[in-house]
């Protein structure tokens, strides 16, 4: 086989990888928008809090350490303990739904009932907030995040792609591994909104808020409930790209591109959010190794939305979307 | 009492149309561009042009470009940035001269003066805002928002990798040289504070005029049609393509205006991706958006408080109470997010709202009966 093919069918596995980890973010925004209709600017920054919150529980940070040398000047910096990983993400977790109460009691529960682009845009208030929140309370530097999980090139699919066809594929355990976690998490978010009690009061708030809340269910639990779970899979998306590239503020813009990827999938869709993200994983991958040479590189900047724009005005539901109906 | 139509009899249609029909409204504008023009000129300073009047002055422009798009026509734009970095490279390289290749041959453009490099460089811009805002007639509220993001990522990239956009030079930095109107340098580095600002204050106050004049106007009205329910207004016989695509149009104009003097005259050298980035195009939404919305003067007032907001900041926290600057860099991120979320509760039409209530206090008052 040529080598070019080769490359090419390696860039393809790696753009999958990306994809699934696109898609994780793009799950997030999913879940919040069909049971609420918001549409979650904060995700990513969401994220970016999640994992800032569990480097610092794991390295027992004290959090507001720089507030408070600002304000009373004393300095402390670690309570001088480390946190296992499993006990900081529980943590953390709890973290999350505090986060969601608290961004329910005191943001959307004013909101109900206003038009979706003005929820939209109390989420790009609220991702500021985030943003400057999570620096304040752990600071700004960049972080190491390191739960355990494997890292470097897997040398089975190394070794096997070699023998097979004279060329190892270089596939980062890392990914292997974010993939195995998301194809969890998307399965056990299907089940849990198709068969439990409270995944159907969610999909019943989606259909019709008052029509929900007549048969007694309480509107305020499920949203709650909601932004609980987007924040769960915040942590969990926040901890794969975390451990990537380091947890630091470029992590709220990859999250940004969470937002093409629902486009091309639809808003309301969770195989949706799946299958564009790996559309534009894959897609940037490839268009970066072809196209991007002749044009200086970097396309990965602006692929994906280029992409997205251009297919929605062909389909302007996405993928997956249900059909816009509009009335007069 | 104070404020009111009372009293103020028109005897001909033009003074009955005229843009500040009410005699209080007329002679505080009137009382404004005086102060604007005649005194503040006079006691500027380099510290408070370069912090305070010249940012707000741009980004009023900006602000009211933003407005009229989002505000007026309900077309959510992300690209803000983006097309700000196109009034920027336009402005440079009409400034610098134009050199365009055809068939390998290179036609140079003598330098064009700087009033109608920027004037030229926000009609390039509203091409390009045509060009992005042709998906909004299929694509609609917050799709048409992530869509806009696209115009934010390829533009800022384009102008990174397009070295003809920066005419080759190593740094990839494009740099303004002196210019002068009149004699007078208004960019490069030996500008005085009060040229500089009376440019600005120029072309601020001529393109509000045009603003306020559109969004009156029935153009302003097919907007507003589209706006509230973009079916209906299609129905009775407003023509969709026309008006949203004008929309952009006037809105990039007025975006690529602001990026052409953010560039010459306020910082000189840009290096597109920190200048022009995602967070530029948050800040003018969010001045939208704090000002209120549809209206002219939320635009100012939006972009007054936001430039104001973080000046005061630092002034108190590092200067006042010597915290470190990236602390209160943070906290002013938190404050504008909070502000934001406050307003959309509180107030969702923002400062301009406010402005109105007082208005109508003031014309009962003392008798609110």
């Amino acid at each position: 086989m040529p080598e070019q093919l080769l490359w090419g069918m390696e860039i393809v596995m790696n753009g999958l990888m990306t994809g699934v980890l696109y898609a994780l973010v793009a799950l997030g925004f999913v879940l919040i928008f069909k049971a609420s209709g918001i549409f979650n600017f904060s995700q990513g920054v969401m994220a970016l809090f999640a994992a800032l919150t569990l480097v610092g529980i794991m390295e027992g940070r004290v959090p507001f350490s720089h507030l408070i040398k600002a304000v009373s000047g004393v300095s402390v910096h670690h309570f001088g303990w480390n946190v296992p990983a499993f006990a900081a993400i529980l943590l953390t977790m709890a973290v999350m739904v505090l986060l969601a109460w608290l961004v329910n009691r005191f943001i959307f529960r004013h909101l109900v009932g206003q038009e979706p682009i003005i929820l939209f845009m109390a989420t790009i208030g609220l991702a500021y907030f985030l943003e400057g929140f999570g620096d304040i309370m752990w600071g700004s530097d960049i972080k190491k995040l390191d739960v355990g999980l494997p890292e470097g090139i897997n040398d089975t699919i190394d070794e096997v792609t070699f023998n097979l066809l004279g060329y190892g594929f270089f596939i980062d355990n890392l990914d292997l591994w974010a993939t195995f976690v998301a194809v969890l998490l998307v399965i056990a978010l299907v089940m849990f909104a198709q068969y439990s009690k409270h995944g159907r009061a969610m999909r019943a708030v989606a259909d019709d808020h008052q029509a929900a809340l007549s048969v007694g269910i309480n509107l305020n639990f499920i949203w709650v409930m909601v932004w609980s779970l987007a924040g769960f899979v915040a942590l969990v998306a926040g901890i794969m790209w975390g451990s990537k590239s380091g947890v630091q503020f470029s992590l709220s813009l990859i999250a940004l591109k969470a937002l093409p990827v629902l486009m091309l999938g639809g808003f309301t869709s969770i195989p949706g959010a799946i299958v564009g993200g790996l559309i534009i994983g894959v897609g940037e991958k490839l268009f970066e190794f072809i196209i991007g040479p002749m044009v200086g590189g970097a396309t990965e900047n602006w692929f994906a939305y280029v992409l997205a724009l251009i297919f929605l005005v062909f389909r302007p539901q996405g993928l997956f979307g249900e059909k816009i109906i509009e009335r007069v | 009492m104070f404020y009111r139509e009372a009293g103020d009899f028109k005897t001909s249609y033009p003074k009955d149309s005229q843009t500040f029909p009410i005699k209080l409204d007329r002679f505080g504008f009137f009382a404004v561009l005086f102060i604007g023009f005649a005194i503040i000129p006079f006691v500027l300073n380099d510290y408070w042009v370069n912090s305070v009047f010249l940012p707000f002055l741009i980004y009023a422009i900006a602000a009211i470009g933003l407005n009229l798009l989002v505000g007026y026509c309900g077309q959510v734009s992300l690209g803000t940035g983006g097309f700000m970095a196109v009034g920027a490279y336009a402005c440079y390289k009409l400034m610098t001269g134009l050199d365009i290749w055809i068939g390998g041959v290179e036609y140079a453009l003598p330098p064009i003066n700087i009033v109608f490099s920027v004037i030229l460089a926000g009609l390039i811009t509203a091409i390009v805002g045509v060009l992005f805002g042709l998906p909004s007639l299929r694509i609609k509220g917050f799709y048409l928002a992530v869509a806009t993001l696209a115009a934010q990522f390829f533009l800022v990239w384009l102008f990174n990798k397009w070295s003809w956009a920066y005419n080759y030079s190593s740094s990839g930095q494009i740099n303004a040289p002196e210019r002068s109107v009149f004699g007078v340098p208004v960019t490069g580095s030996n500008t005085e504070p009060w040229a500089v600002y009376l440019f600005c204050l120029v072309f601020l106050t001529v393109l509000a005029l045009i603003a306020r004049n559109l969004t009156r106007g029935s153009i302003g009205r097919k907007w507003m049609a589209i706006r509230d329910m973009d079916i209906a207004a299609e129905i009775i016989g407003v023509d969709p393509l026309k008006a949203k695509l004008s929309a952009f149009a006037v809105s990039s104009f007025f975006i690529g205006i602001a990026g052409a003097l953010f560039f010459s005259v306020y910082l000189g050298a840009v290096e597109v991706g920190e200048v022009f980035g995602i967070n530029k195009s948050f800040l003018v939404l969010f001045m939208v958006i704090i000002g209120g919305l549809g209206s002219i003067f939320g635009a100012f007032a939006g972009a007054a408080f936001l430039v104001l907001l973080p000046v005061f900041l630092k002034n108190t926290l590092v200067g006042g109470l010597g915290w470190p600057t990236d602390l209160a860099a943070h906290l002013e991120f938190m404050i504008v997010g909070g502000l934001i979320i406050t307003f959309l509760i509180l107030e969702p039409h923002g400062l301009a709202q406010l402005w109105r209530i007082i208005k109508e206090k003031l014309r009962l008052w003392p008798f609110p009966h």
